[in-house]
């Protein structure tokens, strides 16, 4: 960000420089609003959230719009469910991956060539073209209304093992070999040389596949179906459906399901934003 | 394990007793995602093309039946459409196909989504690198401010701006203080509808394209800027001559990305509109979606899919025989 291109030495005043500062904060207001009136919506009541004209501070805050929910519909089970599928999907992802990726990237072997190409082959298609069939596998392996379902769906995508195997490329085969050489096994490669240079990859992948899993919509809309079993988008949407004119409760539990990934964001932002500019994910 | 690899006979030249061990670890490290990805995504791929010469109603799996080209004559409309070709010619047919089949309106609503929001995405995008590649100051705020709405989940996303757009809501409140007279909410209206849909997805696509910009932008060399400006360039000019150029691979590497994007687009069309009002924002997936668990056609749905399928490999083929065509230039 520290770039600086010849052609500005020439400005000494500051205006061009204050004008860009103007236009950056127009347009993090312009991202930011939704946010902003989400929250302000939310601690009204709900025949204030649509006043003419429109308030952003509520006359009063109502802080009760944030326990009602909680007894409207059970999030605690919904986030709970959210949270298991997302950090099971996290680990099996992580580590099949970076271990399918090892091979492809440092070990030579028959039909590499052939299985790779199954993998990008399968990256250029849509989940939604191939959603049905495995909707009908899941069903007749029993696997339909169960976490588990939600789980298999996410955890093996191509996306994960050609990210890693992006970045294993780059790591020169002359370690590898000079471990070899000392006797490490391929398995103690993996394990001692290339996960503790790929933390920055690894670190893309987690925070990509948590936030997707979180968030995901489809899979969970398909797939799960009992209370018991719903993650929180799906039962922010039934919340929706059920209670579609309260708006400020519909506010509040929408705050609420963007805490747990916003703060994840907010922890690691840095790593996310870098992954996406560093990593595969490039091209 | 072991005792396949003693057995197999080499036929033409013996794989050395090295490589075959090797072979042996590399399928080992393989197999942990291999499986899984066989089972639940590669299986599924080649079957999704079986299934859509099908006819399955959700019953026992035997009760499947083949119906050849049933389900593709069925969502094409074929009959139909044909016998209006023959009645007001080949336009007149393509015209019924694009205004009354639920295939033709899909698709036609989709590639006008698409066509609208990838170029706006990506000059949203463009735009946002160039502004943030001069701000010295505060540039990690802004910019994770900026890429924010990508992480947050699409339904709380939706739902909010629904309401923002509602009649007396603050976003036609807006446009009435400049002088405006729609007052109603656009998920409603035929016409604004598609917009709102529109709107969210640049919205929440720019940020993220501009995080890829922003990594383009700063692998310009700096001594082109310095030539451009010997040369006399102005700052347009070096804009046009040098940083358009230079960006040409991401552009199209983000145009694909976002064109495939838009192509699957659901979550936001399922929360705002759910296809409505009418058929005005039904996309390709929505459809897919309805045929197969509104309706139980499995297989029409299916078909569907392989024409969802089929659109997004034209558009990656073309666009890498383009791209090619381009660099050898």
């Amino acid at each position: 960000m520290q770039t600086r291109y010849a052609g500005e030495r020439r400005s000494r005043f500051p205006i061009g420089k204050i004008l860009i500062y103007i236009l950056l904060i127009a347009l993090s207001i312009f991202t930011l609003i939704p946010f902003v009136w989400m929250i302000s919506a939310s601690l009204k009541l709900d025949r204030e959230v649509f006043t003419f004209p429109m308030k952003w501070i509520p006359e009063t805050f109502h802080w009760e719009n944030y326990s009602v929910i909680w007894t409207k519909v059970p999030m605690l089970t919904y986030f709970k469910n959210t949270a298991i599928i997302a950090l099971c999907v996290t680990l099996i992802q992580t580590l099949t991956s970076s271990f399918a990726a090892y091979a492809f990237a440092k070990l030579t072997f028959k039909g590499r060539d052939v299985l790779f190409l199954c993998y990008i082959g399968t990256i250029a298609v849509p989940w939604q073209a191939y959603m049905l069939p495995q909707f009908i596998l899941m069903r007749s392996i029993g696997l339909y209304d169960r976490l588990l379902a939600i789980m298999v769906l996410q955890a093996f995508s191509a996306f994960g093992v050609f990210l890693m195997r992006q970045f294993y490329q780059n790591i020169p085969s002359d370690l590898c070999e000079a471990a070899r050489i000392d006797g490490l096994s391929e398995y103690g490669i993996w394990a001692r040389i290339m996960l503790p240079l790929s933390t920055a990859a690894i670190a893309t992948l987690v925070i990509f596949t948590f936030v997707g899993t979180w968030n995901d919509y489809m899979g969970p809309m398909i797939y799960l179906t009992r209370e018991e079993n719903k993650t929180i988008q799906v039962g922010l949407r039934r919340f929706i459906q059920e209670n579609s004119s309260d708006y400020h409760l519909i506010m509040a539990a929408s705050v609420v399901s963007l805490i747990p990934v916003s703060v994840v964001f907010l922890a690691l932002q840095r790593y996310f934003i870098e992954g996406i500019a560093t990593s595969g994910l490039k091209g | 394990m072991s005792q396949a690899v003693t057995k197999g006979k080499p036929k033409k030249y013996k794989m050395g007793r090295l490589e075959r061990k090797n072979t042996l670890i590399a399928y080992s490290f393989l197999a942990p995602n291999f499986i899984g990805f066989a089972i639940f995504t590669l299986i599924p791929v080649i079957l999704s093309v079986v299934m859509s010469f099908t006819e399955w109603k959700g019953g026992a799996l035997s009760s499947m039946q083949w119906v050849g080209g049933a389900n593709y004559a069925s969502i094409f409309s074929s009959a139909k459409v044909s016998a209006k070709m023959g009645e007001l010619g080949f336009f007149g047919g393509l015209d019924y196909f694009f205004s009354k089949v639920d295939l033709g309106i899909a698709l036609k609503n989709t590639i006008f989504y698409t066509v609208v929001t990838v170029p706006l995405s990506l000059i949203c995008a463009v735009a946002l690198a160039l502004v943030l590649n001069k701000a010295v100051k505060g540039a990690v705020v802004f910019r994770a401010i900026l890429f924010f709405p990508y992480v947050a989940s699409m339904v709380a996303i939706c739902v909010c701006w629904n309401f923002m757009l509602m009649k007396n809501g603050p976003v036609n409140q807006l446009f009435m203080a400049f002088g405006s007279t729609f007052n109603k909410s656009w998920t409603a209206d035929s016409t604004m509808a598609m917009w709102a849909i529109v709107l969210v997805s640049v919205w929440r696509n720019m940020g993220y394209y501009m995080v890829i910009y922003l990594a383009a932008l700063q692998g310009v060399p700096r001594e082109l800027y310095e030539a451009a400006t010997v040369d006399g360039a102005n700052k347009w000019k070096q804009f046009l001559h040098v940083t358009l150029p230079q960006l040409r691979p991401t552009t199209f590497f983000a145009s694909i990305m976002l064109i495939i994007g838009c192509f699957k687009i659901y979550d936001t069309v399922a929360i705002m509109t759910n296809g409505g009002p009418g058929r005005a924002t039904k996309m390709l997936v929505i459809y897919i979606y309805q045929e197969a668990f509104s309706n139980f056609h499995y297989g029409v749905a299916s078909a569907i899919a392989m024409v969802l399928l089929l659109v997004v490999l034209l558009v990656t083929i073309i666009q890498f025989s383009l791209e090619d065509k381009y660099s050898n230039n």
